[in-house]
């Protein structure tokens, strides 16, 4: 795949709940550079988190194109869909992001049980999966102590960081963050964007980063607000369910 | 999949208390279903095999049913006596190849005690027409002479030359033991796994003899006879309770049952095991399908309470299943991992079940023999109680689906954000 390929590109996308009159979403153009690291903010309510489902492939668009790594993702099964965002996508919440009944570390090492060509990648960069999730921890500022501590155990800030190490394992080509940093205070808030920050340049993936705190956009390439992209009628409200 | 396994199981783990409840449901639900299955199973068989050879059990006019459970299975309300003139007349029958004359009332311990003739060791069939056979002794003689079923002997660690008292009636009441005519032991049967096992041998004359100072169920006040002195005594039986009756052409058994109905000394019946015991079974398949009835329901109340502890730890599990999802498995991913803890579940309370009723079998056995004539066999599955297990595997893989399907829709709907 040559390198300025988009990893998104979404063109004349228009995505309508199930039983809903107005649009959603009106999105004519969006795309996402490999390796760019998009700040995207809206008010509640706008479409950020259906754009995000879109983008991650569990919603089809109406009608119009959503593209993953060249893929129409509304022109593919369930199946590989699912199989696409397992290989290609990490996804971090906006809170509780552990199974919890898992150790740290296997909440990381979740991502590669789901996807061959993710486990592959790790392998093929000459670390053992156990060894790469530990890196990545470590390198997340998780201390070793917690590793093998139930997920539950976790304060809300070693969560959000074990979710992104698993979100990076295994070097997907797109970040998604929902409002990662919205249940952590102000400061923790800039480091743990720092680190993530970082290590997705490491691995050279795109970021789509979503915040309604505009003070984090700094960090960024690309900043974009959802309503001034997005042309559906009002747009605020519709998306809400 | 495996890893698939692995995640249900811990994830089943951190559920443990709710669904260990629900499995300990399922498993007292499949011991009670298996249970009821054996129980049929060795009643029936316990039933069938308890007399075999024997054309007529003859007794005093009443329920034949009634006769049947006092005289073979010795339990059940005492049946009417008939007399022993009628019974020698029987005997003396052309078409009777041989008579057993039966005589109960007395215990030892619990265990009844049978006074009868020696053609008792001779003729008495069991089972597949098997005779009875010595484990050590011989058939009694003398007048306080005893022989033990293969069961009295290893309960009460009794052997050859012992003594022992037999009570007057069931035991129940106090003080009511014919203490001053011991019996000695003289033969041990060998186990038959019939009321024959349960039982203590003696003569009739030997039951004539411990009765000879009683009156009306009590000793005589001031009058007592040593046993030295009872030969002097006439120890011919009055009464009997029944008479078992062997033909020597088995076509017979209509018309000699046609004459015994009609003696014109005493009211008296003749019937046929065969026939009673099919009767008997009406009665008790009727108890027994409703009880195999209950049991089902008892099961479907546990596997209804998987259901319910899994549907609604399900709602609780929304976030888990969107995490799932965002990492990449599909809707029917989790589906089977539901699919998987509930038939898990029901699997792991199948075999506390079957542990379960393993355990208690060798313990209830005893006091189910004691009180309901009902000799169990050792545990072991037949294959109806296979049937039965798979027949609880499939409710429970069917039951494992709601939750999983549930699951699925969950996952489809909430897609990467769980409503909660």
């Amino acid at each position: 795949m040559p390198a300025d390929e988009s990893v998104v590109e979404i063109t004349d996308l228009v995505f309508r709940w199930p039983r809903q009159h107005a649009p959603c979403l009106d999105v004519p153009q969006l795309c996402l550079a490999r390796g760019e690291h998009t700040f995207l903010h809206g008010p509640s309510g706008c479409g950020k988190s259906t754009l995000l489902s879109l983008i991650a492939g569990v919603a089809t668009p109406t009608t119009g194109r959503v593209a993953l790594l060249g893929q129409d993702l509304g022109r593919l099964s369930s199946r590989r869909r699912d199989a696409l965002r397992a290989d290609h996508i990490g996804y971090i919440f906006q809170q509780f992001n552990l199974v919890p009944y898992l150790s740290a570390l296997d909440n990381v090492l979740l991502a590669c049980r789901f996807s061959t060509s993710r486990r592959a990648r790790v392998e093929a960069g000459g670390a053992s999966l156990r060894a790469e999730a530990e890196r990545l921890l470590r390198r997340l500022d998780v201390s070793a102590d917690l590793w093998r501590a139930s997920a539950a155990t976790l304060s809300v800030g070693q969560q959000q960081r074990v979710a992104a190490a698993r979100a990076l394992i295994g070097g997907p080509a797109l970040i998604i963050a929902d409002e990662p940093t919205s249940a952590l205070d102000g400061e923790r808030q800039q480091a743990f964007l720092d680190l993530l920050l970082a290590e997705a340049n490491g691995v050279g993936a795109t970021v789509l980063f979503v915040s309604h705190d505009h003070r984090l956009a700094a960090s960024f390439d690309r900043n974009l607000a959802l309503p001034q992209i997005n042309r559906a009628a009002g747009g605020e409200g519709v998306c809400a369910i | 999949m495996r890893y698939l396994i692995t995640l249900a199981a811990r994830s089943a783990w951190n559920r443990r208390l709710a669904l260990g409840m629900t499995m300990v449901s399922i498993a007292l639900a499949t011991a009670l279903l298996l249970s009821i299955a054996h129980l049929r199973h060795d009643a029936r068989e316990g039933f069938a095999q308890s007399v075999a050879g024997t054309d007529l059990i003859v007794g005093a006019r009443a329920s034949p049913v009634q006769l049947m459970l006092y005289a073979v299975f010795r339990i059940g309300d005492p049946s009417q006596n008939m007399r022993w003139a009628s019974a020698r007349k029987l005997a003396r029958h052309p078409a009777v190849a041989w008579s057993i004359p039966l005589s109960l009332g007395d215990s030892h311990h619990g265990f009844p005690v049978l006074g009868t003739s020696a053609d008792y060791f001779a003729h008495f069939g069991y089972g597949d027409r098997q005779k009875l056979r010595f484990e050590t002794g011989k058939p009694f003689e003398s007048v306080f002479d005893a022989v033990l079923g293969a069961e009295v002997a290893r309960k009460l660690h009794y052997q050859s030359g012992q003594k022992i008292v037999l009570t007057h009636g069931a035991g129940v009441l106090a003080g009511a033991e014919h203490a001053d005519k011991p019996f000695t032991v003289v033969g041990i049967l060998a186990p038959t796994g019939t009321p024959v096992d349960r039982t203590v041998h003696i003569s009739l004359a030997g039951m004539e003899a411990i009765h000879l100072d009683w009156q009306g169920g009590a000793p005589v006040p001031g009058f007592s006879i040593p046993p030295e002195q009872v030969k002097k005594f006439d120890l011919t039986p009055k009464v009997i309770t029944a008479l078992l009756i062997g033909l020597k052409q088995r076509g017979d058994v209509f018309a000699m049952q046609r004459a015994i109905a009609e003696d014109p000394d005493e009211p008296l019946m003749g019937v046929m095991p065969g026939v009673t015991l099919d009767q008997l079974w009406e009665v008790v398949g009727q108890c027994e399908k409703v009880l195999l009835l209950v049991s089902w329901l008892v099961a479907l109340v546990g596997l209804g309470g998987l259901v319910a502890v899994m549907l609604v730890g399900l709602d609780a599990r929304r976030r888990e299943l969107a995490i799932l999802r965002a990492v990449g498995a599909r809707p029917r991913t989790l589906l089977t991992l539901l699919a998987l803890e509930g038939v898990a579940v029901t699997l792991g309370g199948m075999l506390a079940g079957v542990a379960l009723l393993a355990g208690v079998l060798p313990v209830a056995a005893p006091w189910v023999q004691a009180h309901y004539g009902i000799a169990l066999s050792g545990f072991s599955l037949n294959g109806d109680e296979w049937v039965l297990l798979g027949w609880i595997l499939f409710a429970g893989c069917v039951a494992s689906l709601l939750p999983g399907l549930r699951a699925y829709r969950i996952a489809l709907a909430d897609g990467l954000m769980p409503r909660l």
